[in-house]
């Protein structure tokens, strides 16, 4: 870490003056990209609002953690997620119902549990405050090694599974045909997006956290025209908009991942606009 | 009835043998006693009304679907040769948005390289000699969701030759494509089984191309109810039976 507050010393920016916006900084250039990649799965495998109830139910994990006295309830939250995940994978492949509809079953099945441990035995729940506005200012070195390492394992996951993936979103059987096990497949890729909405979630925040999983990826579709270009500008907008909206709620004062929401949702508006057209 | 009558016999060709199969889900049998000679060079049309049972006789030779009875694949002179399959999904509707290439469709089946880095230049040259195969190199960049439903088979059967298959199996190639697309589209499958002596089996609704193309019809109803020539099938009390009773298509 003081290599890297070294080189935030020797630019001659004000806003990298304190410690705490250099942490932040270099959480935002980890977090973005991992977005990014994640996103373009996300959008293309239609799991927008799946990932969305993940980060519900990363909340329920952290209520239960912290009931039982758990020092860091993070890796119950974990556990928690991915159970949920398999779960609903599981369920969803043997029910007739729509997959939104069965999301929003989990998601507010999830909510409820969270808010009944919360509030258990006239608990209050301001301090759950926290999870649900986010605050990448309290990010902290430890955790920045943590973001570094599980940025290296996605990347690695999807050098490795990227086409099977995708072939397995674009036409399952055609992927199943050719040797691919799509149910395992979706297995993984969904343990993957609950670790990362987990552990993103007290920097992020509940609320605002499901835009940075979809927006790069739903701006990039607009204007993309191959797989390389959806997963260069999906990363490209991510990390732009990282460290605009950083940058942004330095001098008005206002949550950071709100104003990196916002910014993205400016690229996702001026990207429709250029939207390709047909051929 | 007489089996596997057309296209030579089983001990001069590379043949497809299907023999007793049957498929049960739950209490309900979907399939029973179906025994099918398939031979190389030979078109075999699989026809039947909806809920017939084509589908699931796919997935059993694809190996989706667990059966009884028995599928195997006999070379003259060679034991126990292992067959290669290429399959051509009923055509689905793509999202003219997906952000997928043609290229990319065939780095995700074909190549280890992770497809977000685009295709090499050797493996593009690769996916240009698939395409030729079709006629369909021009295609290579244009996006799966804004593809005609001619352009879109042609593309799909292409990747089903890569590497060239001993049994080529096409799921419905005839619907959502328009008549000239579907005669263009036959003649180039008749093509294709000529130029690499493969057997292709395929499920239509369309009977009009089936007396050029097919040389052997069979007709599906849970069992084999009819088999032999279009013009023996077509013609049919079986034939009129099935379609006239539940309207499938004629």
């Amino acid at each position: 870490m003081s290599l890297w507050y070294a080189i935030c010393d020797a630019l001659p920016l004000d806003i990298l003056h304190w410690n705490f916006m250099k942490n932040a900084f270099l959480a935002v250039l980890l977090m973005t990209p991992l977005f990014g990649l994640m996103s373009t799965m996300i959008v293309t495998g239609k799991m927008s609002f799946f990932s969305d109830a993940l980060g519900h139910s990363a909340f329920t994990g952290i209520a239960i953690g912290a009931i039982f006295g758990i020092a860091s309830p993070t890796w119950v939250a974990v556990a928690f997620s991915a159970f949920f995940a398999l779960l609903f994978s599981y369920v969803r492949h043997r029910s007739n119902q729509a997959a939104d509809t069965l999301i929003g079953v989990f998601s507010s099945t999830a909510v409820a549990l969270g808010i009944f441990i919360a509030t258990f035995n006239g608990n209050s729940f301001t301090k759950y405050n926290k999870y649900l506005i986010g605050d990448i200012l309290s990010v902290t070195p430890g955790e920045i090694g943590i973001l570094g390492l599980i940025l290296l394992a996605v990347v690695i996951f999807w050098v490795l599974f990227s086409n099977k993936m995708s072939l397995s979103s674009i036409h399952p059987q055609l992927a199943s045909s050719r040797g691919v096990s799509v149910g395992i497949t979706q297995a993984v890729f969904t343990t993957a997006i609950a670790i990362v909405v987990t552990l993103a979630i007290s920097w992020v925040g509940l609320l605002i956290l499901n835009s940075l999983m979809v927006l790069p990826g739903a701006t990039s579709r607009n204007i993309a025209k191959n797989l390389k270009q959806y997963h260069l500008f999906s990363v490209v907008f991510a990390l732009i908009s990282g460290i605009a909206g950083l940058v942004l709620s330095y001098f008005l004062g206002v949550s950071a991942g709100a104003s990196i929401s916002l910014v993205m949702a400016l690229f996702f508006a001026i990207s429709f606009l250029f939207r390709k057209v047909g051929r | 009835m007489n089996i596997g009558s057309h296209g030579g016999s089983c001990g001069h060709s590379c043949c497809l043998r299907i023999e007793d199969l049957g498929v049960k889900i739950g209490n309900e049998t979907i399939l029973e006693k179906i025994n099918l000679h398939a031979h190389c060079g030979e078109l075999v049309a699989l026809i039947g009304p909806n809920g017939a049972g084509k589908s699931t006789l796919i997935k059993s030779i694809l190996g989706q679907q667990d059966y009884t009875g028995v599928i195997s694949f006999s070379v003259p002179g060679q034991r126990n040769r292992k067959m290669k399959i290429g399959y051509v999904p009923q055509s689905p509707v793509f999202d003219p948005g997906d952000p997928v290439s043609v290229a990319d469709l065939f780095c995700c089946c074909m190549s280890k390289r992770p497809v977000f880095l685009g295709a090499s230049k050797k493996m593009r040259q690769t996916i240009l000699e698939c395409l030729s195969r079709v006629h369909g190199e021009d295609l290579i960049n244009k996006r799966i969701g804004t593809l005609s439903g001619g352009e879109l088979q042609r593309v799909l059967l292409a990747l089903a030759l890569e590497p060239i298959p001993n049994i080529l199996i096409l799921d419905e190639p005839l619907s959502g494509v328009d008549v000239e697309g579907m005669e263009s589209l036959m003649e180039m499958l008749d093509e294709i089984r000529r130029d690499y002596d493969l057997s292709i089996l395929m499920t239509t609704h369309d009977f009009g191309m089936l007396d050029r193309y097919a040389d052997q019809v069979v007709l599906i109803d849970r069992g084999i109810i009819c088999q032999g020539s279009p013009k023996d099938v077509l013609e049919s009390k079986a034939f009129h039976a099935v379609f006239h009773r539940k309207g499938g298509g004629v």
